[in-house]
């Protein structure tokens, strides 16, 4: 039996190669570095995620397989990279200060999130189940751990301890469900098991279907659809919040980016049925993620809630499907990044020593009191609701456009609605900056300011016009990231 | 063979659901063991028999000793031996936990459900060759990629065990809130 690797199949894994070597250097850097300068460990952990960005530039269009067929760097993986680096950098940015002022383990924080990025980069690009669930174990056990730094809040723990237990029960599901699969196919590779479900007699075979049935509702928790979203408020109102800025945008692309490879490439002769599912699963999490958030007083909380609602939109488009659809949801998941990192930016901003300033009334006149976060956080609230010449309403539009091309006439009709309910509650917070003066409890002057908390809320804002008034870029790397996907099945 | 798949299936089923009820920690324990070696059993019934000298190594062996000790250094104490109190949130759990089981048998029991086509490394071939070779030519070959980043999520673990359990090192290092 021959076996050789060569350059390629290294190239292939390069940026997620670079990303744990680094996580390593950062954790001796801590160790060994002179006087535990957090400023010096943010800096090479941002260092590191440009390179594995430039990596995965130089690496487009090539489309390169590598270790027999388990991880690929085609189009499709190499945009959702790109999506989880600006995750991670604009994270990185926004946590300076707060990981100082909190003391929360440095090196370890950072080599964590390293970790975490490289875990998801391999999520989108496996094309072998046992890779797709290394991957994300390996986020998931980076992701608890992130939750539970601030040790001494005690509602640091609680979220830490939630989403742990939860998430393991998930991620049972889940492997049972790919277990089920290889039990019906014979195989864990996702083309293979295309291949074989072409066959009829394993295409009737039920331990397929219910192996199907478990993957969803395994990466449903993950994601945090309805109704396995149970975790979500409470893990993300406890956790630190540049962490919740994190998991609120990075680990959902990277389950979607999973998902839609083993639906899509995997599972394609199960379309039908499998998109029936996700119908009924998508409007169900849109109606109650917009929902509950009208009812949320603390920020925080609300925002968890809406990124409930914004998965529900990235699953119409994977509903929907096609070239169209999953390039919607690939400009989605960048638009929302930048939106949603940008917000909790605001609030990290915001946040004075010990204190965290995260309910309606704390922002009550602070448009006056800061113009400048006044008019960022006005931005990023027009793109979460989205109002045209931002990047929020770019996406919806990218997502509604291709559904009504492809006739799901009632599910457009049903996101449109939501859409209407939730700028009642994105557009309450501009109400109570820039309406009601500024009271007693209520944040009275400027926070302090950080220029990598600046660069990185100005880098999101920049970033939400950009999507908004030029989509046409990213919608072609969007489209072209999907080519490959589509044109097989 | 059959009879002794489903003995050491039923065993396996009664130390996890044990380890659920009974309150005491060394108990736990112990029926956590049982359930390991049911499974290493299992495992060797599947003619694997690499799997299940792991499986007995690390897990009824390393794994079983390190609770033990935690267990042993924390000295917990339980007046209550079971743990039997039902609420609504658990009947619930029961009952989705009895849907899914009933599915589960009801797909494996239909006409259409068989196993799908077997790949390259049939029971016969691994029985020639060696269960513990091909495992391992295998892990060394094919499947390299997820063999050496699995050291990656191990890093991770033990980095989590020293962020969330290391004793606080100095007062002002740590946050005040």
């Amino acid at each position: 039996m021959n076996f050789s690797l060569s350059a390629t199949d290294f190239l292939t894994i390069l940026p997620e190669l670079i990303l744990c070597g680094m996580g390593m250097v950062v954790l001796l850097f801590d160790l060994f570095g002179s006087g535990r300068n957090t400023a010096n460990l943010a800096w090479l952990t941002l260092l590191s995620l440009l390179a594995a960005g430039y990596a995965d530039i130089t690496m487009m269009g090539q489309n390169l397989m590598g270790f027999s067929g388990t991880v690929t760097a085609d189009d499709f993986s190499i945009a959702f990279e790109l999506i989880f680096l600006s995750v991670t950098a604009l994270t990185v940015l926004l946590s300076t200060r707060y990981v100082h002022e909190r003391g929360m383990g440095y090196g370890e924080y950072y080599s964590l999130l390293l970790f975490a990025t490289a875990g998801m980069m391999l999520m989108a690009s496996s094309l072998d189940m046992l890779m797709i669930f290394i991957g994300l174990e390996i986020l998931s056990l980076s992701s608890y751990i992130l939750c539970g730094m601030l040790r001494r809040d005690a509602r640091s723990n609680e979220s830490a301890l939630k989403y742990f237990l939860l998430g393991a029960f998930a991620t049972g599901f889940l492997l049972y469900g790919m277990m089920l699969l290889y039990g019906a196919t014979g195989t864990i590779r996702l083309r293979e098991i295309a291949e074989a479900l072409r066959h009829e007699e394993v295409f009737v075979n039920p331990i397929a279907w219910m192996g199907m049935g478990m993957i969803l509702v395994g990466f449903g928790f993950k994601i945090a659809l309805v109704p396995f979203h149970m975790w979500t408020p409470d893990v993300y109102e406890g956790a630190p919040t540049t962490v919740t800025a994190f998991l609120s945008s990075g680990p959902k692309a990277a389950s979607f980016a999973a998902l839609i490879r083993i639906l899509v490439e995997g599972l394609s002769p199960m379309q039908e049925q499998w998109s029936q599912v996700l119908w009924v699963l998508a409007v169900i999490t849109m109606t109650l993620g917009n929902v509950v958030a009208l009812q949320q007083d603390n920020i925080k909380r609300m925002l968890a809630y809406s990124s409930i609602a914004h998965a529900g939109y990235i699953l119409v488009a994977v509903v929907v499907g096609g070239a169209e659809g999953l390039g919607a949801v690939v400009f989605y998941a960048l638009a929302y990044t930048f939106m949603n990192t940008g917000a909790f930016g605001v609030l990290i901003l915001t946040a004075d020593r010990g204190r965290e300033r995260l309910t309606f009334e704390d922002f009550r006149g602070f448009g006056f009191v800061s113009p400048a976060l006044g008019v960022a956080m006005f931005i990023f609230m027009l793109s979460l609701a989205g109002i045209p010449l931002t990047g929020g309403f770019a996406g919806k539009f990218q997502i509604f456009k291709s559904a009504i091309d492809q006739g799901y006439i009632w599910l457009t009709v049903i996101g449109m609605l939501n859409s209407v309910v939730s700028i009642y509650y994105y557009l309450r917070i501009v109400v109570v900056m820039y309406m009601q003066p500024a009271g007693d409890d209520s944040l009275q002057e400027p926070p302090r300011a950080s220029i990598p908390l600046y660069t990185a809320i100005a880098l999101a804002a920049a970033g939400v016009i950009y999507l908004g008034i030029f989509p046409s870029g990213w919608i072609g790397i969007s489209l072209q990231s999907v080519s490959l996907l589509t044109a097989g099945g | 063979m059959e009879v002794f798949f489903y003995l050491f299936a039923v065993l396996a089923t009664v130390g996890a659901v044990s380890v659920l009820l009974i309150r005491s920690p060394v108990y736990c324990a112990l029926a956590l063991v049982g359930t390991f070696f049911c499974l290493a059993a299992i495992y060797v019934l599947l003619s694997s028999e690499f799997v299940a000298a792991v499986q007995l190594l690390v897990y009824a062996g390393a794994i079983m000793v390190l609770f033990l000790f935690v267990i042993m250094l924390l000295n917990l104490k339980s007046d209550q031996p079971f743990a039997l109190k039902f609420s609504i949130p658990k009947i619930i759990g029961l009952a989705v936990t009895v849907g899914i089981l009933a599915q589960l048998i009801g797909v494996l029991n239909s006409p259409a459900a068989k196993v799908g086509p077997s790949g390259e490394y049939t029971i016969e071939r691994v029985s020639a060759e060696g269960a513990t070779e091909v495992v391992g030519r295998l892990l060394f070959t094919e499947y390299v990629l997820p063999f050496e980043i699995i050291s990656i999520l191990l890093l991770v673990a033990v980095i989590g065990a020293v962020v969330l359990a290391k004793r606080y090192v100095a007062s002002g290092e740590e946050e005040s809130g």
